[in-house]
């Protein structure tokens, strides 16, 4: 059984995200919501309720709604923009680079309901593109918590740093992973389950999932190391280069486009310092019409599809 | 130009004490001054800052001349007769915010921002120079008083109307000047900012129109026309002002007359490369850079030989 059916259950990244928002803004009055429209698909509601004044909703205009965050900053608040991740990255991309990130205010970029969370919307609404583009802005951090707890940690975390920053907030329904009590830093990676035959290393969505695949491949005799690799950028090169030094092999999964996001930063690491030999799972391109089960599945996505990957990258190194 | 030699073009600005104190006089004499004597002394800033932006120009041998000599008047205006700004203390919280959204006449701003003390005018002659503070855009990381990196087109107005968000917020009193190319107003951004800066009643913001009618390849009119222009911002909800943009008394007017609850446009008439009569409404001086001969020749026209 999966992580994903387990009785625990799974969570809405979301929820945990507004509810450490508001906590936030209880204490720290310098904290807004900037946002485009997206006051219920932010899950911003409660917080609305409860500081009505403190959610700048621009309406659908997202190079606005970036331009004002800074302006904002400018005057001294902390805005979160929260806006479906594919609207925020994509149309506002330019104002993220130059009025946030090259002008250096401080503001998280939460980019809602990432990857493939709008299904059968399809490509126009899906965030595939948008760890590529985030990673590529100078020293622009991009965070992809695993779930609600991780969430709440990495929030803490970019108000703390004073710094801009891009987080993924997920909203395909995820199970608690991270450890309890365990902190989270800006590039540092949690090894969740010690391994020496191969890493699987993932983000957000993906990391229950690579925790079933080691079970599976423990129970065929491989035992494989997980990561969960959160801060994208910086990435743990150390967490990495031990992997490629002490397993040999490496696979990285992320809900996301297999160009420029989680596996070429990965690739970028190991090829220019331990290569090893990797496969980097994702998505290939423009998703068919789905659910997001059903494209993750199609895409391979899944416990078994990541097992697969992992046999087949040890074909040469052990009989499997 | 006076050569800082033997100074490190890569090393950080600081703020020049005695510019800044040269500037509280101007401002204190302004204070000071009737009507057509605060028109007088602007004037003779402007003049100034003239020959500053060709000189610098010249030196680096590159910058946005046309451009700079059409907001120049627009500039002196607000520096030294309206911005409540504090140039020893760029980050004061309480200072009034200025943004270029015109990013690329980044050299008029320099000019200003130098006169005003936030850094020695002599650094004027590292602008654009290798690993120089003085980037062809400004950059809020490296130069004091610039309050949001510009350069691409159509920022200024949202992060201007983030600034007024904020100060309303706060309930603060400071307020937001954003100057716009008249070219520029073809990116759809502003007119985001536009609706929204109007339907939050933004009454603290000023947005400045350099109308010089002409951009980078063409006169506006033949490129992509705006008029009619003051209707479109009356349309979106705002106060629009038309005047004559280098008539310092009719810019003083504008920016300072009693407000409504609305955001207030002013509509800049200009000419692009005022003052210099060879460069005047020339489509090729957006980012021509003159001659040696031509910069003596435009230096005398100003009477700054």
């Amino acid at each position: 059984m999966s992580r994903e059916d387990t009785s625990s259950g799974t969570f809405d990244c979301r929820q945990a995200f507004a509810d450490e928002l508001a906590t936030m803004a209880r204490a720290d009055a310098r904290i807004v919501a900037v946002c485009n429209d997206s006051v219920g698909s932010s899950n911003l509601v409660a917080f609305r309720k409860e500081f009505p004044e403190r959610v700048i909703n621009v309406g659908i205009a997202e190079q606005n709604m970036v331009g004002v965050a800074a302006g904002l900053a400018n005057g001294g608040y902390l805005p979160f923009v929260c806006a479906a991740s594919p609207f925020l990255t994509g149309r506002a991309l330019e104002q993220i680079k130059a009025d946030v990130v090259y002008s250096d205010f401080p503001v998280v970029l939460c980019g809602m309901s990432p990857g493939m969370a709008y299904g059968e919307l399809g490509p126009t609404h899906h965030s595939i593109e948008d760890l590529a583009w985030m990673r590529a802005i100078d020293d622009l951090p991009v965070i992809v918590p695993a779930d609600p707890d991780e969430t709440r940690a990495v929030m803490r975390c970019v108000v703390a740093s004073g710094k801009p920053a891009f987080v993924r907030i997920g909203r395909f329904k995820v199970p608690a992973v991270t450890p309890e009590g365990q902190a989270f830093a800006l590039g540092r990676a949690a090894t969740l389950r010690p391994g020496r035959d191969v890493t699987l290393i993932a983000i957000g969505t993906m990391v229950s999932r690579a925790l079933d695949a080691a079970d599976l491949l423990a129970a065929r005799g491989i035992d494989a190391r997980v990561i969960n690799a959160a801060s994208v950028k910086p990435l743990d090169t150390a967490a990495v280069l031990a992997a490629a030094r002490e397993t040999g092999r490496i696979v990285t999964i992320e809900e996301g486009i297999v160009h420029g996001g989680l596996g070429s930063a990965v690739a970028e690491v190991v090829v220019q310092n331990h290569p090893v030999p990797m496969r980097i799972l994702g998505v290939p391109g423009f998703a068919p019409t789905g659910t997001t089960q059903f494209l993750l599945e199609h895409f391979g996505l899944t416990a078994s599809g990541i097992a697969k990957a992992a046999q087949a990258l040890l074909g040469g190194k052990m009989d499997a | 130009m006076h050569s800082p030699s033997g100074s490190d073009p890569s090393s950080s600005l600081v703020a020049d004490a005695s510019a800044a104190a040269r500037w509280r006089t101007r401002r204190s004499r302004f204070v000071d001054a009737t009507g057509s004597e605060r028109v007088a002394l602007l004037a003779a800033t402007s003049a100034a800052l003239r020959a500053t932006v060709l000189r610098t120009i010249s030196a680096a041998g590159l910058g946005h001349v046309g451009g700079d000599l059409s907001v120049t008047d627009i500039l002196t205006t607000l520096f030294d007769g309206v911005l409540r700004i504090e140039p020893l203390q760029p980050q004061w919280a309480g200072r009034d915010r200025f943004i270029l959204s015109k990013g690329h006449c980044a050299a008029a701003l320099y000019a200003t921002l130098a006169g005003c003390g936030y850094f020695d005018a002599a650094r004027l002659a590292h602008f654009a120079a290798p690993l120089s503070p003085l980037n062809g855009h400004p950059n809020r990381r490296k130069v004091p008083g610039v309050e949001t990196n510009t350069g691409p087109l159509g920022h200024g107005l949202p992060v201007a109307v983030g600034c007024a968000t904020a100060a309303q917020l706060a309930k603060q009193d400071w307020r937001t000047f954003v100057v716009l190319g008249d070219g520029e107003l073809q990116e759809g951004s502003n007119w985001e900012a536009a609706m929204y800066a109007s339907h939050r009643a933004l009454s603290s913001l000023t947005a400045v129109i350099d109308r010089n009618r002409l951009q980078q390849g063409a006169g506006t009119a033949e490129t992509n026309e705006l008029e009619p222009l003051a209707d479109k911002w009356r349309a979106f909800g705002w106060e629009a002002l038309t005047v004559n943009g280098h008539d310092h008394g009719e810019l003083l007017q504008a920016f300072t007359s009693p407000r409504t609850n609305r955001p207030r446009v002013v509509i800049a008439d200009t000419i692009k490369g005022r003052g210099v009569s060879f460069m005047e409404n020339g489509v090729e001086w957006h980012h021509k850079v003159p001659s040696a001969a031509q910069v003596d020749a435009a230096l005398k026209e100003l009477g700054q030989a």
